[in-house]
């Protein structure tokens, strides 16, 4: 009887890691095609299209990667790339968590509303605002400039609902001692809240982050100058672009991962918790 | 109680302090969300043609009645409904599923956690990208139809076909999108009593049981959050269908999202385009009123 449950339990631990493996490797393939034919001439790429091989880095070179860079101004693509993601991040994380302390810790006229807007605006979706905000930006003078892809997106109701959550949870008798001790409301967040609270920064700095690294239509509606494209639009215009050669796409589709791959290892804790917890407490 | 009549000098800093706080966020998303939403609505009611500012001229419900009457309108409603109908339920208990594997502690478990997410890491416009090449007509350049023709099966033109060219957007949107839900899940799961499933399985409840009458029933606000989020995104649906297929073969791709698209800016038929994009509006948060509602009724 024991015997064979020992054996049960050992052949369902097999399954188990049996199971993880294939589909692992099934969900993954398609990204290990997608590096294996960016190491690769075209020619091979073809060839070994209807073996296993294609999934291997056979003949691997950069050049590839060399015809990308030499097509794509990829420092200039980068730089605008980073440019309006840095600048969104630090204006967003400072106006929306100031408004989240705000929500959180103060008593004022017009608290209640303010709230309510924020979760009303949450479910708002862009794409229903796109042509008007399209107009604004256009009358403002800030198509194909930095502003238009910056200024739109700086206050985030989710920010602004994640930071609440987050400084609710501060103890008021810390504010209380620092205000005893004669700092003012806003020299105790400055000084003593935000020290205290790296974790809600670092998981809405990912979350946001991604988020734009990843967008797409806003970018490609307003910036229209080649010299002006983020990453995604340079990389959409690629694969339309002669001479279309796939190694090259794979090679420039690979580039452009690059960051979030980076930005994944060195802050994995946050970007997940930041996923997990916006379900919890949704 | 005089003393809350008359602020003292803290109350009064702290209120000034805190007008200055939210005053940034406040004016930001007045002037960038409610200011545009509502010239979305008012934009409706008039012709409006891009190349023509001067000529704009009041109609009232006439962009909606056309709207009605609209074909492409309706086949762009349909296919993003029935984008939304099949990717949620797929995508869903696939994360499920995924989750599920990954959810207890054992050696390589982040491994394979992070191979489930790591689609998450490119964007759609790679991914996109990416699945056209694979999913290529052609048995000697798209490595799906390689793979099927060396199965002995025939090929399947998967986007160049109406009858299937969704169905490929959905089945690689599933594959994307999977590993973000799975880690809402993990959390989930993480949320269930373990002495749950020991007292189970002490009465001797088989793994499939357990999952049915304890992990279903954990998981039910989860997993009404999760179809929720899935679904408001996929009625967003634009990115996979304009870089792989351009809204084709006949039509067959095209959504809401992508007919605002080019109504309004390929076109220039701003005032049209602005009553698609308020149905489009009125659709989406009608639904997410409605999954907040069942939400809150069975909680």
């Amino acid at each position: 009887m024991t015997k064979s449950m020992k054996f049960s339990a050992k052949f369902g631990k097999f399954m188990f890691y049996f199971g993880n493996i294939v589909i692992g490797i099934i969900f993954v393939s398609p990204l290990i095609w997608m590096i294996s034919a960016s190491l690769k001439p075209e020619a091979k790429i073809f060839a070994d299209m209807d073996s296993l091989a294609t999934f291997l880095p056979i003949q691997a070179s950069l050049d590839n990667y060399a015809e990308v860079f030499s097509r794509l101004n990829m420092p200039q693509v980068f730089k605008n790339t980073l440019l309006y993601i840095g600048l969104i991040l630090i204006f967003d994380l400072l106006v929306n968590s100031m408004c989240g302390y705000a929500l959180a810790k103060f008593d004022f006229k017009g608290k209640g509303a303010i709230m309510n807007l924020v979760i009303a605006l949450m479910v708002l979706p862009m794409e229903a605002i796109m042509l008007p905000l399209y107009i604004e930006m256009s009358q403002l003078g800030w198509v194909n400039t930095l502003p238009a892809l910056v200024v739109p997106f700086i206050a985030k109701c989710f920010s602004i609902y994640m930071f609440r959550q987050f400084f609710c949870d501060v103890p008021d008798e810390l504010i209380e001692a620092a205000a005893i001790d004669g700092s003012s409301p806003a020299g105790t967040f400055f000084k003593i809240v935000v020290p205290i609270s790296k974790t809600v920064y670092a998981t809405v700095f990912i979350l946001d982050f991604v988020a734009h690294w990843n967008d797409f239509m806003w970018p490609f509606l307003v910036m229209t100058g080649e010299d002006k494209r983020t990453i995604q639009l340079a990389v959409q215009s690629f694969f339309g672009t002669q001479p279309v050669h796939y190694s090259a796409i794979m090679a420039a589709l690979v580039v452009s991962a690059i960051p979030m791959i980076i930005m994944f290892i060195f802050m994995q804790k946050y970007y997940v918790e930041g996923i997990a917890s916006s379900g919890i407490k949704g | 109680m005089a003393k809350t009549k008359k602020l003292t000098g803290r109350k009064r800093d702290e209120r000034i302090t805190a007008y200055m706080f939210v005053a940034p966020a406040v004016i930001l998303l007045i002037a960038f969300l409610v200011v545009p939403m509502i010239y979305t609505v008012y934009f409706s009611g008039f012709k409006y043609q891009i190349m023509r500012p001067d000529a704009i001229k009041f109609i009232g419900l006439e962009n909606y009645q056309k709207l009605f009457s609209d074909k492409n309108f309706w086949i762009a409603l349909k296919n993003t409904v029935y984008f939304t109908v099949l990717v949620v339920p797929i995508q869903c208990a696939l994360a499920l599923g995924l989750a599920l594997l990954v959810s207890k502690k054992f050696r390589g478990v982040s491994i394979f956690r992070t191979m489930y997410f790591s689609p998450q890491l490119t964007s759609m416009v790679v991914i996109a990208v990416l699945w056209s090449v694979l999913y290529n007509a052609n048995p000697n350049t798209g490595l799906i139809n390689s793979l099927l023709v060396s199965l002995g099966m025939e090929p399947i033109k998967f986007l160049s076909d109406a009858d299937t060219a969704m169905n490929s957007i959905i089945f690689m949107s599933a594959w994307q999108g999977a590993g973000y839900q799975m880690m809402i899940f993990l959390a989930g799961l993480q949320g269930i009593p373990k002495d749950q499933y020991e007292a189970a399985a002490v009465d001797g409840a088989t793994k499939f049981k357990q999952f049915l009458y304890i992990t279903l029933p954990g998981l039910k606000g989860t997993i009404k959050y999760v179809v929720m989020i899935t679904m408001i995104q996929a009625m967003k649906l634009f990115t996979q269908p304009y870089i792989m297929t351009q809204g084709g073969p006949k039509n067959s791709t095209k959504t809401l999202v992508y007919y605002i698209y080019t109504q309004g800016f390929q076109k220039g038929n701003f005032g049209y385009a602005c009553s698609i994009a308020a149905v489009f509006f009125v659709i989406v948060v009608t639904l997410s009123m409605a999954m907040k509602k069942v939400t809150a009724a069975t909680d």
